[in-house]
């Protein structure tokens, strides 16, 4: 799931530097991800992962940094699965 | 403390306003800073309301912020916005100043010496995005300094101190952003651009070369990006609707005076005006209720960082900010078409050019395409509330 996100944030992340250069807690915004680029993000995250945020979510915090953002897809993925 | 007659908030704010009012013209057509509007508020102490009581203010909320911002706007658009952008900025230092001894301190300061604080976020280079820098703060030795081309510093030589944006190192992304605070005797400003403008006329918002030098605990202790979202954005939206909604008020009570004079020449028959004031009245209703509305929501989200820096809240503010600032140009429109070629001449009881002219700053003081811009895309993700009430 790591991966899939990096590989995202590579994409559309727009970042001022490689991914693979980021730690899991490091702030993605200091590292230049603008509010347009986190709704990219997002929008490919929902795709990948076939989810959807929902609005409790839509903060500036489950996208502070790759573990915050681990941690809304797993939450979600786990909700279909308990469903499922 | 001048506490003379009538001491609550809205009274000291009609003070300021009559002030104000009587100013106003030569304000715009001089494009001067209105001195005597803003002495008033030093002398009503308007300055420091916002600031909690345990550091000397009065803990006066938005609401009541943004009502003075109207009762001044009726008077005089740029006084009005001078005040509106004082507390936008004193905004971000009681959000985020709040756990820092120096901000603390310099909050004190504010309150004992009424001091005006201004904002540099604007930049050569950067296309009107002030989530974006290109000058770097330099830290070094306990002393931080910044020179910063600043094409906007609204009445920047005016002001006792400035709030100025930045990269927040040399290598740092432009979107890292941190804001510090530079009292007056901490910087030199170099005027590069002059404010000879359509409107807003009294705000002297020239262009700068700004240099500063600073102990570096003036640096905002929390990043620009959560400044921007969690009260720098949201009270920008509200405290300018609330002198634009002051603007229309004033346009809508000369148009009123306008048809009631033509109604009392002829009793019994319907000026041709008064099916326009209804309609302009309608209109004024509107961006009234979307200000309180924001006003609303913000209180409601002060306490929960969460939810400031959410996209429903950052859809709602920027709504508000639309709404307002187009419609205010159709209302003041309306009462110019009421009042005819009186409110079209200047030196009238009913004359509305300044209104108009001030009121077509609202659609540009941030795009609304660049704000429509960022909603849209917001929109892609964001899910609307269906509920009517919340």
């Amino acid at each position: 799931m790591q991966q899939t996100i990096r590989d995202i944030l590579t994409k559309h992340g727009g970042l001022a530097m490689p991914v693979d250069q980021i730690a899991d807690t490091a702030d993605l915004y200091a590292a230049g991800l603008s509010s347009f680029a986190s709704v990219q993000v997002m929008l490919a995250v929902e795709e990948a992962f076939d989810v959807e945020f929902p609005d409790n979510l839509l903060n500036r915090k489950s996208f502070q940094n790759i573990a915050a953002i681990t941690d809304a897809v797993g939450s979600l993925v786990g909700d279909r699965e308990a469903v499922a | 403390m001048t506490m003379s007659a009538g001491s609550s908030l809205a009274a000291r704010a009609q003070r300021v306003a009559a002030v104000a009012a009587a100013h106003a013209d030569t304000v715009d057509v001089d494009a001067r800073f209105p001195q005597e509007a803003v002495d008033a508020m030093i002398a009503e102490r308007l300055l420091s309301i916002q600031i909690p009581e345990d550091l000397g203010g009065e803990d006066a909320g938005l609401s009541d912020i943004a009502e003075i911002c109207s009762l001044i706007g009726q008077g005089c658009s740029a006084a009005a916005m001078v005040f509106a952008m004082h507390h936008i900025k004193l905004s971000s230092l009681v959000s985020h100043g709040a756990d820092s001894d120096w901000h603390r301190a310099f909050m004190r300061r504010i309150v004992d010496g009424q001091l005006l604080l201004a904002s540099a976020t604007t930049e050569g280079g950067i296309g009107g995005n002030l989530r974006n820098s290109i000058c770097a703060i330099e830290v070094a030795d306990g002393r931080c300094r910044l020179t910063k081309d600043a094409t906007v510093i609204s009445y920047g030589a005016h002001a006792d101190a400035i709030l100025v944006t930045s990269r927040s190192h040399a290598d740092a992304a432009s979107a890292d952003q941190v804001m510090t605070v530079f009292t007056r005797d901490q910087y030199t400003l170099e005027r590069t651009h002059v404010w000879d403008t359509l409107g807003m006329r009294g705000t002297c918002s020239d262009g700068y070369l700004f240099q500063g030098e600073a102990p570096a605990e003036q640096i905002l202790p929390k990043p620009f990006a959560e400044i921007a979202a969690q009260s720098m954005l949201a009270t920008s939206h509200l405290l300018w609707s609330a002198v634009w909604y002051g603007i229309a008020v004033n346009a809508v009570a000369r148009a009123q005076a306008f048809v009631r004079a033509a109604a009392r020449k002829t009793p019994g028959v319907t000026p041709p005006g008064a099916l326009r004031l209804a309609e302009a009245s309608n209109l004024l209703q509107l961006v009234r209720s979307n200000t309180i509305a924001g006003l609303g929501e913000y209180e409601a989200a002060r306490a929960d960082a969460d939810r400031l820096s959410s996209m429903g809240f950052a859809v709602t503010m920027n709504n508000v900010k639309v709404a307002s600032s187009e419609t205010i140009l159709s209302i003041v429109n309306h009462a110019m078409l009421i009042c005819g070629i009186m409110g079209y001449k200047n030196g009238t009881p009913y004359s509305l050019g300044r209104h108009l002219r001030d009121a077509h700053s609202a659609q540009l003081m941030i795009s609304n395409d660049r704000i429509l811009g960022n909603t849209s895309n917001l929109l892609l993700v964001h899910k609307q509330d269906t509920s009517l009430t919340g």
